[in-house]
């Protein structure tokens, strides 16, 4: 009797642990964060990047509209690529751009913008970072769609035309 | 009375770098148990991206404005969700993994002692 039941729960043992490891190598090891959420807004006060004002969370969101929030950086490639499609969005009259400049020197900033256009109802600068992870930010580009007071929609990387259909979806 | 206000003034500037010590301390215990999100593998102590950098700014900015370290571990399990954190929460998903060492040492304890009894 004793005999047969260990070789039993030993091979039951090994059955568990394959399935779990098997299990697991198929489980993306590469953390993709999630996309959708509603958070509500962090509140801030930035320089303005523009002028020496401070520029308050609080003032700029009103409940009814939708806003854009981006992250960028004029050493930052992908935000090039995302530009056109920022410029893009501009023309939406039912959506305000909000920039972030993140760790940028303002003279790159300036001619950034001079060159490619400026998408932005208001620009703020983050010159440290530390707002952007207020946000939950990971890096540039990254941009958040913000309704009510609430983050409801994060785009991670560059926006592309798919993600400009989506935010034109959601905000008609 | 010259003497005692060089000595008022030494104490008060060393205690400030206790203080200051202590901050530093918790700041690179806290850098320590998160993981960089942009260079995973390294935690945000060791990691050099702009994200660590400015993370490790932000610890620094929370523990001056009084947080303790509990509460700079929930404000970023709020921002980033629980994948920043090293040491897993224990619920539901994590039963097992927090569970499973303490059965196998159980286990195997009833084991030992149950050969130890039989031999006597």
């Amino acid at each position: 009797m004793k005999s047969k039941f260990i070789p039993l729960i030993l091979i039951l043992i090994f059955l568990i642990t394959f399935v779990i490891f098997f299990k697991g190598l198929k489980n993306s090891s590469i953390y993709t964060p999630d996309t959708n959420l509603k958070k509500e807004v962090p509140s801030f006060e930035l320089k303005s990047f523009e002028n020496d004002s401070i520029v308050i969370s609080e003032k700029i969101f009103n409940d009814n509209d939708y806003y854009f929030i981006n992250i960028w950086a004029s050493w930052c490639i992908p935000c090039k690529e995302e530009h056109e499609f920022l410029m893009k969005l501009k023309k939406d009259d039912r959506i305000e751009l909000i920039g972030f400049n993140y760790k940028d020197n303002l003279k790159n900033a300036s001619s950034f913008l001079k060159d490619l256009g400026n998408p932005y109802d208001i620009i703020v600068s983050d010159k440290d970072g530390t707002a952007s992870i207020e946000w939950g930010a990971y890096g540039v580009p990254e941009s958040f769609l913000v309704y009510q007071n609430k983050i409801i929609k994060r785009f991670i990387g560059p926006i592309n035309n798919k993600d400009l259909l989506e935010i034109q979806k959601i905000i008609r | 009375m010259k003497f005692i206000h060089i000595f008022l003034i030494v104490a008060t500037i060393l205690n400030f770098n206790f203080l200051k010590a202590d901050e530093i301390k918790t700041e690179n215990k806290i850098a320590k148990n998160l993981r960089c999100l942009i260079c995973q593998g390294q935690s945000v102590y060791d990691s050099d991206s702009e994200f660590a950098i400015s993370l490790k700014l932000v610890i620094k900015n929370k523990i001056q404005e009084g947080l303790n370290e509990e509460q700079i571990y929930s404000f970023l399990k709020m921002k980033y969700g629980e994948w920043i954190l090293y040491d897993p929460v224990f619920n539901r998903n994590t039963y097992f993994l927090w569970l499973l060492p303490i059965l196998i040492f159980l286990a195997g304890g009833a084991i030992i002692i149950k050969k130890f009894y039989n031999k006597k």
